[in-house]
């Protein structure tokens, strides 16, 4: 009897010790990056252009950032939207939903290299384009738009039935129950999951090194405007290396104290996103569901 | 668990009224929104198994070469040998050691959350483990390739290590990458065992620890295989950060502590310095779709794996 | 209505007592959910708890193998007294307690394995490992539980989860007599059954009190009146908070109760 009790205390100590570690191992990676980057770190470095023998910065990597995200995110919230609405509300049960569903965990099963080789047969090779934004942003659409589709989907059956039969004993259609009902009380959770989406894109590389392509990043002209213009920092034509796929690149090229310092700065930068889309989803989507569930009751 | 009740209520929802008359528009907009998911998965399918039988079809290599144990792709240097064995190889192996490390960790953390903390502690871990999940694969490999391959060339030379570069590397690597998901989908299966099945096996005077022993690890067997296969999915898709710290050698893995290779690493390598039509190119091809089959058939296998879990 | 504590119930009871419960307070975080119980459960007998849903009868028998202390917030105060030692000393390890009281629970929940293993499942926790110590306990108390002749046949590889709601309730009442209790206590353990399988277990409480000491809480008056051989009434307090109002001989309470509370209770339920 003893022994079982001591088993028992002992297994507790081992499980919080692994919790304990785990934790530990987080904050020393935050750690890591953060204080090897601190002593370098000034405002510039985020819109400086690279340099190879002084620090410089990461501007146009991070302007190339924003842009595939912000381009990816216009297809796929859309698309992810729309189609979660089919399956929360049309679908019901059967065949078509039961192929959608294997579809998306198909997708989602395929690494992001081989979605960057698939990228680059369609959106770089059979295209013409080269190496573009857009077709980086659409090989992240191809992954990103089953994980939207999921987390809309949730925030959509999160809604209580209640909500609907209320709206259809006033005579709604259908979608108007939807688009009036529905949509407005999930907004909590659509915009956590676009966040949720938006921090995996950002981070994201394989995919891109082959569509977005990994040229060095040169001095960005805003001035041009036409976005037809592949030298157009607003051209979805323009050659589009990324914050993480820089970072790749980096390590590539060979180091040395500078690079080595330009990559710590980088890493962090990723870091401190990441943390910002993740703790960021989670307060908004809490502030969102404080105020429509504060403005309804 | 909540999504499955969710789809029952839905299914037992009564039809709705359709007021306006004819064809529901927005029915067939969002549903061929769904569909896109569909195509794209027969379209990558195409491309890639196109491509990737490319190397037979068009540049005549036999089938089975791929499973010869050299890889010389190069024609400037001699006789080819196209075999992808080494990647295979490397691929699973790295997995392997990656899962094997990753599991033990995974799983009590697993039980920590869903069986001993307390509601703070479940609150600290939770954006702890998505931030987890969310840096970027890249550090992680930049963090291995500045921290732990130095550490184990600086460190490592009794154990065989020679320059840090080694299957162990990548393996602790994408450890640390897949312990978030095989812990979170670990996490659900205990969850999906039933309380009062806890509450009786302690009223029987079980401790704590004998109930999850000899009751929930058992109860959940099929959740914590599937935990397991969808971490080594991750992994073996993971292809920046192994190829940061592997070493990156065609070579038959032998040993932890030399320098491997991966499908992905090879891919992410070369895929640059070949120009389509090339053969080598299309070696690259046929990894990919070696590449697809496995992740295929392992979410075919988690199916098989979450159906048998299913009834209970 | 009076609130005074009321008193224990009298030494006209044959038996010794088993459990002596002295102002006895249950609360979950600040809400009191049972006060000022007084009890005496004499052994060899058995005891039901009536009372109107939310009464706190579930509450107080979780207290008697100490399951409260899995609830984060359950806080207990008073005096429980088993065989002359008070249970919530700090010296008493609830998992000890727990092989000394069985619980039996309103939802048959047999583990998913095999008829065998489910019955073998506490004593090999307890150490139990010799393949023959272990075949005889399985088999004594599939047997003390009235299941062994309906599985004798295949307990050993059926699993069971596959045995009817009748059989599956005996089947937990067998795993929890195979940790050798003294005291078993039963939360509603036929509401969940058709009127067949409700019979089998009344008649199987009979057989077992014998030997064991028995408390049922139970929502069917004709169950305590056939069952019983003494009834406890609880009701809920203006405070809403639970108490006894009496208790006494089963008969004595369902004819003759000394309380208008117990009375109106018995006749509507009974009526
Ligand atoms: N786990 C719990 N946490 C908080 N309150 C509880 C819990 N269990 C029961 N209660 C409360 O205690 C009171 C008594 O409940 P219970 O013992 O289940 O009554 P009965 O079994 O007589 O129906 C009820 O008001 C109930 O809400
Ligand atoms: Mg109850």
């Amino acid at each position: 009897m003893r022994r079982v009790l001591l088993a028992d205390q002992l297994a507790t100590a081992v499980l919080w010790s692994i919790a304990g570690s785990v934790i530990l191992i987080l904050i020393a990676i935050i750690a890591h990056f953060l204080l090897a980057a601190l002593p370098d770190f000034t405002p510039s470095f985020l819109i400086a252009d690279p340099s190879t023998d002084v620090i410089g910065g990461v501007g146009p990597v991070l302007w190339n950032s924003v842009y595939v995200l912000a381009l990816t995110m216009l297809v796929t919230v859309p698309l992810g939207v729309l189609g979660a609405v089919f399956m929360a509300e049309y679908a019901g049960t059967g065949r078509l939903i039961d192929l959608i569903r294997f579809s998306q965990e198909l997708i989602g099963s395929v690494p992001s290299i081989v979605v960057g080789l698939f990228g680059f047969a369609v959106f770089v090779a059979a295209t013409g384009w080269g190496f573009t934004a857009l077709a980086g942003a659409l090989a992240l659409t191809v992954f990103n738009l089953p994980l939207m589709t999921r987390l809309a989907e949730q925030a959509m059956r999160a809604v209580p039935d209640d909500e609907r039969s209320a709206s259809f004993a006033l005579g709604a259609t259908k979608w108007q129950t939807i688009r009036h009902v529905v949509l407005p009380i999930a907004i909590p959770g659509l915009v956590t999951g676009v966040i949720l989406t938006a921090g995996r894109v950002f981070g994201e590389a394989a995919a891109l090194l082959f569509t977005a392509g990994l040229a060095t990043p040169g001095r960005l002209n805003f001035a041009n405007l036409n976005l037809l213009d592949p030298r157009s920092p607003w051209s979805p034509f323009h050659t589009a290396t990324t914050l993480s796929v820089y970072l790749w690149r980096i390590n590539s090229e060979g180091t040395g104290p500078v690079v080595d310092q330009v990559a710590n700065l980088t890493a962090a930068v990723l870091i401190v996103a990441v943390l910002i889309f993740n703790l960021g989803s989670r307060a908004l989507g809490q502030l969102l569901q404080r105020r429509i569930t504060g403005t309804r009751s | 668990m909540e999504s499955d009740i969710a789809t029952e209520m839905a299914a037992v929802r009564p039809e709705r009224v359709v007021l306006a008359p004819g064809i529901d528009v927005a029915r067939r907009v969002t549903g061929a929104a769904a569909t896109v998911v569909v195509l794209l998965v027969g379209l990558l399918l195409a491309f890639i198994a196109w491509n990737g039988i490319a190397l037979f079809r068009h540049s005549g290599v036999p089938i089975l070469e791929v499973f010869a144990p050299v890889w010389q792709p190069d024609p400037t240097s001699g006789e080819t040998t196209y075999g992808l064995l080494p990647f295979i190889l490397g691929t699973l192996g790295v997995v392997s050691v990656a899962a094997a490390l990753a599991a033990p960790l995974s799983l009590g953390l697993a039980l920590f959350m869903a069986e001993v903390a307390p509601p703070w502690a479940r609150r600290v871990m939770q954006p702890a483990m998505e931030v987890f999940v969310g840096i970027p694969s890249v550090v992680y490999g930049w963090l291995g390739l500045t921290v732990l391959v130095p550490f184990l060339a600086a460190n490592g030379k009794w154990a065989g290590f020679t320059s840090g570069f080694s299957w162990f590397a990548g393996s602790l690597v994408l450890a640390l990458m897949i312990l978030p998901t095989v812990s979170s989908v670990a996490y659900d299966s205990f969850r999906a065992v039933p309380p009062d099945l806890r509450t009786a096996s302690l009223a029987l005077g079980t401790t704590r620890w004998q109930t999850i022993r000899h009751l929930l690890l058992p109860a959940s067997g099929a959740g914590i295989v599937t935990a397991i296969v969808l971490g080594m999915m991750r992994a073996a898709g993971e292809a920046l950060a192994v190829q940061m710290v592997i070493g990156n050698r065609p070579l038959i893995p032998r040993s932890l502590f030399q320098p491997v290779t991966t499908l992905t690493a090879q891919i992410t390598l070369d895929m640059g310095n070949t120009v389509a039509g090339e053969t080598w190119n299309e070696a690259l091809w046929t990894m990919g779709l070696v590449l697809v089959t496995m992740s295929f058939a392992a979410v075919v296998l988690v199916r098989l794996l979450t159906r048998r879990a299913g009834p209970r | 209505m009076s609130y005074a504590p009321t008193i224990p119930a009298s030494a006209e009871s044959l038996a010794p007592t088993k459990i002596r419960v002295r102002d006895l307070r249950i609360s979950y975080d600040t809400r009191v959910a049972v006060r000022d119980v007084n009890l005496d459960v004499p052994e060899h007998a058995v005891t039901a708890f009536i009372g109107p849903s939310g009464c706190g009868k579930s509450t107080i028998l979780r207290c008697f193998d100490r399951m409260n202390d899995l609830i984060p917030g359950a806080s207990v105060h008073g005096s429980i007294v088993l065989d002359g030692e008070e249970i919530n000393a700090p010296g008493v390890q609830p998992v000890e307690l727990r092989r000394k009281v069985g619980l039996v629970f309103q939802k048959p929940n047999p583990f998913p394995m095999s008829i065998y293993e489910n019955v073998a499942y506490g004593p090999r926790r307890h150490g139990v490992s010799s393949r023959a110590a272990l075949d005889e306990v399985v088999e004594t108390s599939l047997r003390r539980a009235a299941i062994w002749d309906e599985v004798k046949d295949e307990y050993r590889r059926k699993n069971a989860l596959s045995l009817s709601g009748g059989q599956q309730q005996r089947l937990c009442i067998a795993r929890m007599l195979a940790t050798g209790p003294e005291v078993i206590l039963m939360d509603e353990p036929c509401s969940a059954l058709d009127p067949i399988a409700t019979l089998r277990i009344e008649q199987l409480i009979t057989e077992l009190k014998t030997q064991y000491t028995i408390l049922i809480v139970t929502h069917n008056m004709q169950q305590a009146a056939r069952v019983s051989d003494r009834t406890a009434f609880f009701t809920l307090g203006d405070d809403r908070a639970g108490y006894l109002v009496e208790e006494g001989p089963t008969r004595m309470i369902f004819t003759d109760p000394a309380n208008r509370l117990t009375e109106d209770y018995v006749a509507g339920r009974f009526g």
